[in-house]
């Protein structure tokens, strides 16, 4: 399995993988490879970096995809968007609200602006969403999305669910008792605690979220019903996770992580994509034995220019044999997922150019499967 | 400029940056710099999981300071400890006569309720607690090791934004307190970290313009981690070189030399006009620290790291602007 025929299968493609691995760049070159094939793709990055719709032609990424001009004759399409969290959460709420005077109270409810932020959480949420409408509701033939850069990428996964577990809160509930006017005997625990919390965060603030849950009634369903597909979707077959890691061995270390994590929930991992490799200039990979000799050779000859070149060939070499070794138990983690390792560039990715070169690298590198 | 009185600038240095360009080892060497001119040091995470334990080859961090360097004549102590929202909100509730509830609170999920009801309450109470730390007068130097950028931004900026929205109680006294420590320059400063490569660099420009415009937070120089040494022998053609040194090279070993040559020298001229062009947009002081060959930096690589920091910073030029205060 090579990463082109993992790309060539899929429906949607999930980047994950810590912050500064370059994963925004990677969905951009994935998504960049398959339009050029024929195929009609959009990426959708959560990452605000301006470089990327720079690269791509775009005066700016917005919530709504954007056509990418330039692409050769005989390509197929690519589309390009930023998430903007609280606009997808705007049209979810216009997409439920039974009608306009519930759509008003809920925009302008201050709990509900907070939540629709750019709160922890929500974002990830969105970003799901975000990719159910593309995925099920637009004629994309590829969905490429970035996953946030929290610290846990994985809560991606697991936003859906929450939402619903929040509107099933126990709290949540008691605060819905006096709009709901069930009578039934108050439960004093919860009110207590109730009184607590005003004690600490402000009564204004319980008010508003008391007014936000009440403008809600009857939308809860409709949003625990989108939760569960989107979900679904995660789950299918044609939607492949691909991890992005560096060779740090600190971003090594959270990539096994997330590994371990991912087997968890029963995603495999399709493939893993190690960006800025360095490159190791010999001809005799994987010998150990040619370290040695630049390396004595660049104390002996220190000070002179030929020194110089052997420290640089000596630096090169000792980074790219460390890089081998900590990507070792990564990869037998993911076998048999492909593991494609893209050097690090003499470039910069500012322009299409660019952006394909590094597409050319990343598909045409050499993969080391384990199956 | 004198190290220590660089370090003592303000009594808390937050240290932020993009994710990957090194932001915890950028603290530890702070670190390690303000131990070696006799300074207490206290470095604190607020993410939980990091690679600051295994720099200093120590278990992990936990709610209370471990020891990570050892005082002795001339050299500070360093400890480190982790200030998360749970502990922080607990210690909270404590200090406030709440201190029966928190265990339901936790336990019923309602501090979740709580905390998306009230966006930025964790990120304050963080704060509020580093607050207390730096009260406590038991440090020379607190050293924050901050959420990456982006979120390093709303983690600063939730001390406004909640004596906004939070308008009387303790919450309300808490942002008041953390927004006196934010906005004193004598107090607190921040350290941007970037690498010198045209993202993190772009990130840390805007970074660095909103926390000014939007928290008022005053900034030290931008730490530049992971700066390739420039080799002048690489100009030189290999086969030059070769002659020079009086040695044959079989063409395989040329080919490699050239090669490698070739690609750093590509490598440093792209850093070069990165670092010129955040001279240009941004009038900060840069520090630099040198690459480090290696894919797991330990406590050799982090002294090379603290020596660059001691010396880049004795190269800044002295303050022109004195604190009024006679020193020392």
């Amino acid at each position: 399995m090579s990463l082109e025929s993992v790309v060539a299968q899929s429906h949607v493609i999930v980047c994950c993988g810590s912050g500064g691995v370059g994963k925004t760049t990677t969905a951009a070159v994935i998504a960049l490879h398959a339009a050029l094939q024929g195929r009609k793709t959009v990426v959708v990055t959560i990452d605000p970096a301006r470089r990327l719709a720079d690269a791509l032609g775009l005066a700016g990424l917005t919530n709504e995809p954007a056509q990418i001009p330039g692409l050769p004759e005989g390509s197929g399409q690519m589309w390009a968007m930023m998430l903007d969290t609280k606009a997808t959460f705007d049209g979810l709420v216009l997409r439920y609200a039974t009608d306009a005077n519930q759509t008003a109270a809920i925009l302008n409810n201050s709990f509900y602006r907070n939540i629709s932020g750019s709160l922890s959480g929500t974002q990830e949420y969105m970003a799901a969403e975000k990719l159910y409408e593309l995925a099920i509701e637009s004629d994309y033939d590829l969905v490429v999305v970035d996953t946030p850069p929290t610290r846990n990428a994985l809560d991606f996964l697991e936003a859906p669910k929450r939402l619903a577990k929040f509107l099933d809160h126990r709290l949540y509930k008691v605060l819905m008792l006096p709009t709901r006017g069930i009578v039934k005997a108050v439960n004093v625990a919860a009110q207590t605690l109730l009184r607590s919390i005003s004690k600490v965060v402000g009564a204004e603030v319980i008010a508003d979220a008391i007014a936000f849950f009440g403008a809600f009634e009857g939308m809860e369903e409709g949003f625990k019903e989108r939760a569960g597909k989107v979900d679904d979707l995660l789950s299918e077959p044609s939607t492949a996770f691909i991890l992005i890691a560096s060779p740090h061995a600190d971003t090594m270390a959270e990539a096994k992580f997330f590994a371990s994590r991912l087997k968890e929930l029963k995603i495999t991992v399709r493939a893993l994509i190690v960006n800025r490799m360095q490159p190791n200039f010999s001809s005799t990979t994987q010998d150990g034995s040619t370290q040695a000799p630049a390396e004595t050779l660049a104390a002996r000859l220190e000070g002179t220019a030929l020194g110089d070149q052997y420290r640089c060939l000596a630096d090169a070499r000792h980074l790219a044999l460390g890089e081998q070794k900590h990507l070792v138990g990564l990869a037998a983690e993911l076998a048999p997922a492909p593991v494609v390792q893209v050097a690090v560039q003499s470039f910069e990715v500012s322009n299409m150019a660019t952006l394909q070169m590094l597409g050319e690298a990343m598909f045409a590198t050499e993969v080391t499967s384990q199956a | 400029m004198d190290p220590k009185q660089f370090l003592t600038t303000s009594g808390v240095i937050i240290v932020a940056g993009k994710g990957g360009v090194g932001k915890t080892a950028v603290s530890a060497a702070l670190a390690m710099a303000s131990s070696s001119v006799g300074l207490r040091t206290l470095i604190i995470e607020v993410e939980g999981k990091s690679g600051l334990a295994s720099l200093f080859d120590s278990e992990q961090l936990s709610y209370s300071d471990i020891q990570l360097i050892a005082p002795r004549l001339g050299v500070g102590e360093v400890t480190a400890r982790t200030v998360l929202p749970e502990d922080a909100l607990l210690d909270y509730l404590k200090d406030h006569g709440l201190k029966r509830i928190s265990g339901r609170l936790v336990s019923t999920g309602a501090l979740d309720v709580v905390a998306t009801a009230v966006p930025g309450i964790s990120d304050i109470l963080v704060l509020g607690k580093i607050k207390q730390l730096e009260r406590s007068g038991k440090y020379d130097l607190i050293i924050v090791d901050a959420p990456a950028a982006g979120h390093a931004i709303t983690f600063l900026r939730s001390a406004s934004g909640l004596e906004d929205a939070v308008k009387v109680g303790p919450i309300n006294t808490q942002a008041k307190d953390v927004l006196g420590l934010l906005n004193d320059p004598a107090r607190c400063r921040v350290v941007l970290v970037t690498a010198p490569e045209e993202t993190p660099v772009n990130e840390l420009i805007e970074t660095a313009y909103s926390l000014e415009d939007e928290v008022g937070v005053s900034l030290g120089p931008v730490v530049v981690n992971g700066v390739l040494a420039e080799l002048r022998g690489l100009e030189l053609s290999t086969e030059q070189a070769a002659t020079e040194a009086g040695i044959s090279l079989t063409a395989a070993e040329a080919e490699h030399l050239a090669d490698a040559a070739q690609f750093r020298l590509k490598r440093t001229a792209l850093q070069r006009a990165q670092l010129d062009r955040m001279a240009q947009e941004l009038p900060l002081a840069q520090l630099l620290l040198p690459y480090v060959f290696t894919t797991q930096l330990g406590p050799e690589g982090m002294t090379t790291l603290a020596d660059s920091l001691l010396s880049a910073i004795r190269d800044l030029p002295e303050p022109t602007n004195l604190p009024e205060a006679p020193k020392g």
